[in-house]
């Protein structure tokens, strides 16, 4: 098993005491695709983000069991988690405005990654920048490595941000909402991208979103969490017969194109979901 | 009520709009989709008067409008932008956010105004004397919709005013805003890229490709696929295979 998550909970201290943003939440991930679904603030991220322990500083994470290829996320010191995050565990962001360094080159910072995590000469991480820009399907990976952020549209630059990660050839892709700042052709074009190269690498895949339909075409499984649980999990093609009311009403206020709908279904929250 | 005949807009060598024309009746939706890039944003801009750049006419209510536009404009016309946390200012409460059209259009009784305001977004009043920080984006987006309508406008132009909420919350929203329409009659101009949200709220939809405008047809056809132009249909289909979920 790549990651194995049992019972894990994360906490946030407040005036009030503590509060769960996280509520026992286990997952298991192999060389898949697992999607994780939610609304803000339903604990997506934070789940997500504690398999590479990079939670804000005044997160209180426990776990029954939280481990990368059986190696205890929870006991492992910075050095070991240095040896994970990013080189074996790559994250993908959602604003690749906000992730790049605007005054660096796109090829520059590939070239950089490269070299942090695999060493070697400039001249060899500027040539293997190149190469990551055209497997990531840009055109022209030359000109793109000499462009800065500011001159790449926002499908570019997070081409340009899927290079960086798969530099050091992780085994665990985590993607936090990568299109949801992309327009829908684009959109439609990196998800293929990474479900593409998550195939051919074998690796495995997280992908946050809060689009139920559109994680399904892009993922095995689906976990579905609201506030801060896991409410639901099944299998991608499943969806349709997803049994959880929380799951059905995200199916069910989405405007649809096939037909005119005189108004939208609205989410009725129940209390109960919060119980069980 | 809204005529725009041969729009252009140039950023210096680029031209952002090529030659767009458009009419939008009183009490219409008329909605506008393209790619990041194509030019439905600077439309909007344009006609509220951000960009005094352009050329070719663009007349509100029979009225030609000048590059300058005149505070009697910007009460008739108002707009909604995507992001409600980088369109309100951070250290401004609601009551002051909503009391300044008040002010600056110099209208009477701001106190019942604001709550009647409040009241028709479906926020409780409690939300008046709080931050936008404190509030979640739907709420904070319905307060953007009630400041917009403080000035009772005749037109709302509206952004993308979804796509930065989640589903459940762009689903209230979008009911808000169809209520909102019935109760007042207003005309909406409204941006997006998102093919389903446009069709459900307007009639009639303009498709936009590199600057120009390439078809114009009514939600029902876009919905049954009679269209005309090969990027309205790829947008289409796009749109449609990705919001079936996957079934085997």
């Amino acid at each position: 098993m790549l990651v194995e998550i049992r019972n894990l909970r994360i906490q946030f201290p407040t005036a009030t005491g503590l509060s769960e943003a996280v509520r026992n939440v286990s997952l298991t991930l192999g060389q898949e695709k697992l999607g994780i679904v939610g609304e803000s603030g339903s604990g997506k991220s934070l789940t997500a983000r504690s398999i590479l322990r990079l939670l804000p500083a005044n997160a209180v994470l426990t776990a029954d069991k939280l481990s990368f290829d059986d190696i205890d996320i929870l006991s492992a010191d910075e050095n070991a988690l240095r040896r994970i995050r990013g080189a074996r565990a790559g994250l993908i962001l959602q604003d690749p405005k906000y992730s790049l360094n605007p005054v660096m080159t796109a090829g520059a910072q590939i070239a950089e990654a490269w070299r942090a995590h695999r060493g070697g000469g400039r001249r060899l991480a500027e040539q293997a920048a190149i190469d990551l820009l055209a497997q990531v399907q840009i055109r022209d990976p030359k000109h793109v490595a000499g462009a800065y952020p500011h001159e790449l549209s926002g499908g570019m630059g997070q081409r340009v941000m899927i290079a960086m990660m798969l530099a050091p050839d992780p085994e665990l892709l985590i993607a936090d909402e990568p299109t949801s700042a992309l327009d829908a052709t684009v959109q439609a074009e990196i998800l293929r991208l990474i479900e593409d190269l998550v195939s051919r690498r074998g690796m495995g895949l997280i992908l946050i979103s809060h689009d139920l339909p559109l994680v399904s075409h892009f993922c095995d499984r689906v976990a579905v969490m609201y506030a801060g649980r896991v409410v639901e999990e099944l299998a991608a093609a499943e969806l349709l017969r997803a049994r959880h009311p929380y799951t059905r009403g995200l199916l069910d206020c989405l405007p649809t194109l096939s037909h005119r709908q005189a108004r939208l279904a609205v989410m009725q929250r129940d209390p109960s979901w919060l119980e069980t | 009520m809204i005529e725009v005949g041969d729009l252009s807009v140039r950023f210096g060598r680029t031209e952002a709009v090529k030659s767009v024309s458009f009419g939008v009746a009183r009490g219409e939706s008329f909605g506008v989709v393209g790619e990041s890039g194509s030019g439905k944003s600077t439309v909007l801009r344009a006609l509220s008067g951000l960009n005094p750049h352009w050329t070719g006419r663009m007349a509100i209510d029979g009225q030609a409008l000048a590059p300058q536009r005149s505070r009697e404009f910007h009460r008739r016309v108002q707009m909604v932008f995507q992001d409600p946390y980088g369109s309100l200012h951070p250290r401004q409460t609601v009551d002051r956010l909503l009391s300044e059209p008040l002010q600056v259009h110099g209208m009477d009784n701001p106190e019942r105004r604001i709550l009647r305001g409040l009241n028709e977004v479906a926020l409780p009043a409690t939300v008046r004397f709080r931050y936008p920080h404190q509030l979640s984006g739907g709420q904070r987006q319905r307060v953007a919709i009630a400041r917009a309508l403080m000035a009772e406008p005749q037109v709302l132009l509206l952004d993308e005013p979804t796509s930065a909420l989640d589903v459940s919350v762009q689903a209230e929203v979008l009911n808000l805003l169809m209520d909102l329409q019935q109760a007042r009659g207003l005309t909406y101009i409204l941006v997006s890229h998102n093919l389903a949200v446009v069709a459900h709220l307007c009639g009639r939809v303009g498709v936009m490709q590199a600057g120009e405008m390439v078809e114009l047809l009514s939600a029902d056809d876009l919905r049954a696929g009679r269209t005309q132009h090969p990027h309205t249909a790829s947008l289409r289909e796009l749109s449609i295979e990705l919001e079936e979920p996957e079934t085997t």
